[in-house]
């Protein structure tokens, strides 16, 4: 437990010192916050409520980018093999990458929470438990896919194909930069099969809605189903040397992380349950009310107190 | 000398098809410097980082502070320290904050700052890594190695790409180890670095041990000899070189010729004849006394560095 907090210190030390994750984790998500909220919402506070779940989401999404970068650059570097020789476990390092990415997106977080209530009117203050459950889970499951990704590629070159690949559909199929409502149908359906559309949606509710944290068990449930097996797998899968190479077939076992949300995504695909909710979130959007009859009861507009 | 502290018994180690470690064997006792000397790919490495629980051998007995390091690798980390041969730090973290984290992973602890102290990085405590030079990388990672007052020591390659200046820092440092009664494994490609520090010597080569026990008694193979090593200005026969008077080897060595001589000046005066005769010139020519690198001709036919 001492290896872990101390590890989990100087991680997140070393990441305040790099110019590359400051920009990356505050300007970026700060910059989409104000495009979205600011352009795309055009300050609308109903739209702006709207669209702060999915820029949130997106902050959380970009965790696994990060955390697969750094610890393939650890490997590359040799870095990893000092820390080999000491009394340390594959475990403490990777919990420690994934709890110091999370105190590290929490600033973000606060920051555009306080500034959607300052400048876009979007008070999320009764939301917050749910806001920070989502928060949690979203990070350490997101972290914990970039951990299994450092896992499975051997260079910097494929970690960033690799994020590549999966970053794509998660911020374009997911709802986290264009509303799931308005994609067409087919990828709708496709959508209900990646974690991120979860994620999202669960944020949408609780920040439109007021949705409590015990309503949205599916969503939290299945995000922190999917952290623990992405952990687990990391651990297993885990190399401190650069030259380590891993076998085919452990490969394979990095498919098992599709599990959870491939059974989720068959059922949501029957019960049409997020789909409906989207529809519900996006409807209002278009609906705009005047800010004077918005309110913070479920199934009305967004909050602003 | 004391109780073997660390022992090996027909070590294995393969990757692959490539077998980088062949039945290796021998052991250190307590207090001793024992180095391990041969080429690049000797299996020196491999060897090392096996004893320090970071690979998993093929086969073999091994023990170190009567742990095994393959299912006491936890327990033997306690117990050992290790620079090793191609390792980092992150760039940004500070000197003083490397030493402290890694004290922080152990039971047994040394105060970081005596060590800093102890490894002239004092000025340097607030430094970037990437901010160091080689040589204060490399007495950091020395004293990284030190941080939890470890039982054995294993350096990797210590001074390898270090200039002369910085290399003799190193040796000082680990002579001053020694003089601690550290007990020290150190893999080397220099033989100067062998001669001058270590106790024992195992000469390593094509992952088999070749030759063990002190430099003196290595060299003492080569004790009735001198060494000549010799430029030419045309190729020459080695038959031709042995026939030379006193010479009782002969090698051609990346284009020079490296004579053992038990009759040094008769063996010059008779190859300054020849080459006169031949219409050959000598280049240059040096004359020193045997080291483990003539050890290591006579049992390979190559030089350390080849």
């Amino acid at each position: 437990m001492r290896n872990f907090l101390t590890l989990t210190q100087t991680r997140a030390q070393l990441a305040l010192r790099n110019k590359m994750f400051f920009f990356f984790s505050f300007v970026m998500p700060l910059g989409f916050f104000f495009l979205w909220l600011g352009v795309f919402a055009k300050g609308n506070p109903a739209a702006c409520a709207f669209y702060l779940g999915p820029v949130l989401a997106f902050n959380v999404m970009g965790s696994f980018w990060g955390l697969s970068a750094t610890l393939v650059m650890f490997r590359e570097q040799g870095i990893l093999r000092r820390f080999h020789v000491a009394p340390v476990t594959a475990a403490d390092m990777l919990a420690s990458s994934v709890v110091a990415n999370f105190a590290l997106t929490l600033p973000t977080v606060i920051i555009e929470l306080v500034l959607a209530a300052a400048v876009f009117h979007v008070n999320t203050i009764a939301n917050l438990p749910g806001i920070f459950i989502l928060i949690a889970a979203g990070t350490i499951s997101f972290g914990s896919l970039g951990l299994v990704i450092a896992s499975v590629t051997n260079t910097m070159q494929e970690t960033q194909v690799l994020n590549q690949l999966l970053w794509l559909p998660l911020i374009f199929l997911s709802g986290a930069t264009i509303p799931l409502a308005y994609l067409n149908p087919t990828v709708q359906r496709v959508g209900l099969f990646l974690p991120a559309t979860y994620l999202v949606n669960a944020m949408q509710q609780t920040i439109v809605y007021s949705a409590s944290p015990l309503s949205r068990y599916v969503e939290i449930g299945s995000l922190v189903a999917w952290a623990a097996l992405t952990f687990f797998l990391s651990v297993q899968l885990f190399r401190w040397e650069p030259e380590a190479r891993i076998p085919r077939k452990a490969k394979l076992l990095v498919a098992a992380t599709a599990i959870p949300f491939l059974l989720l995504g068959i059922i949501e695909n029957r019960s049409d349950r997020v789909l409906r909710e989207a529809k519900d979130a996006f409807s209002l959007l278009s609906q705009p009310r005047p800010a004077s009859s918005m309110g913070s009861r479920p199934g009305t507009a967004p909050n602003q107190r | 000398m004391g109780n073997p502290v660390l022992q090996v018994e027909n070590l294995v180690k393969r990757y692959g098809d490539v077998e980088a470690v062949r039945g290796v064997s021998f052991s250190v006792e307590e207090g001793e410097v024992f180095g391990l000397l041969g080429p690049n790919g000797a299996g020196k490495t491999s060897t090392v980082e096996i004893l320090e629980g970071l690979r998993d051998p093929d086969s073999g007995t091994l023990s170190v502070c009567g742990l095994n390091p393959q299912t006491q690798s936890q327990e033997l980390k306690h117990e050992i320290g290790a620079a090793l041969q191609s390792t980092s730090l992150p760039d940004k973290i500070r000197v003083m904050e490397a030493l402290r984290l890694f004290a922080s992973f152990y039971k047994r602890r040394r105060n970081p700052q005596e060590l800093l102290k102890r490894f002239g990085l004092e000025e340097k405590r607030n430094t970037f890594y990437n901010q160091l030079s080689g040589g204060q990388k490399q007495r950091l990672a020395i004293a990284m190695a030190l941080v939890n007052d470890p039982k054995v020591l294993f350096f990797d390659e210590p001074t390898a790409g270090l200039d002369p200046q910085v290399r003799r820092e190193i040796y000082d440092i680990i002579e001053e180890l020694r003089r601690d009664k550290k007990t020290i494994l150190i893999t080397t490609h220099y033989i100067e670095e062998a001669e001058r520090l270590c106790d024992r010597v195992a000469i390593v080569d094509h992952g088999k041990v070749i030759a063990l026990g002190t430099p003196r008694e290595l060299k003492s193979r080569s004790a009735n000899t001198t060494r000549i090593e010799v430029r030419l200005s045309k190729p020459v026969l080695d038959g031709e070189l042995k026939a030379l008077e006193g010479v009782v080897d002969a090698r051609e060595l990346s284009g020079s010729y490296v004579l053992h001589s038990q009759r040094p000046p008769k063996t010059i005066v008779d190859l300054v004849k020849r080459l006169e005769a031949e219409s050959n010139e000598l280049v240059s020519l040096e004359i020193a006394s045997p080291s483990l690198e003539d050890v290591f001709i006579e049992l390979t036919g190559r030089r350390l560095r080849d």
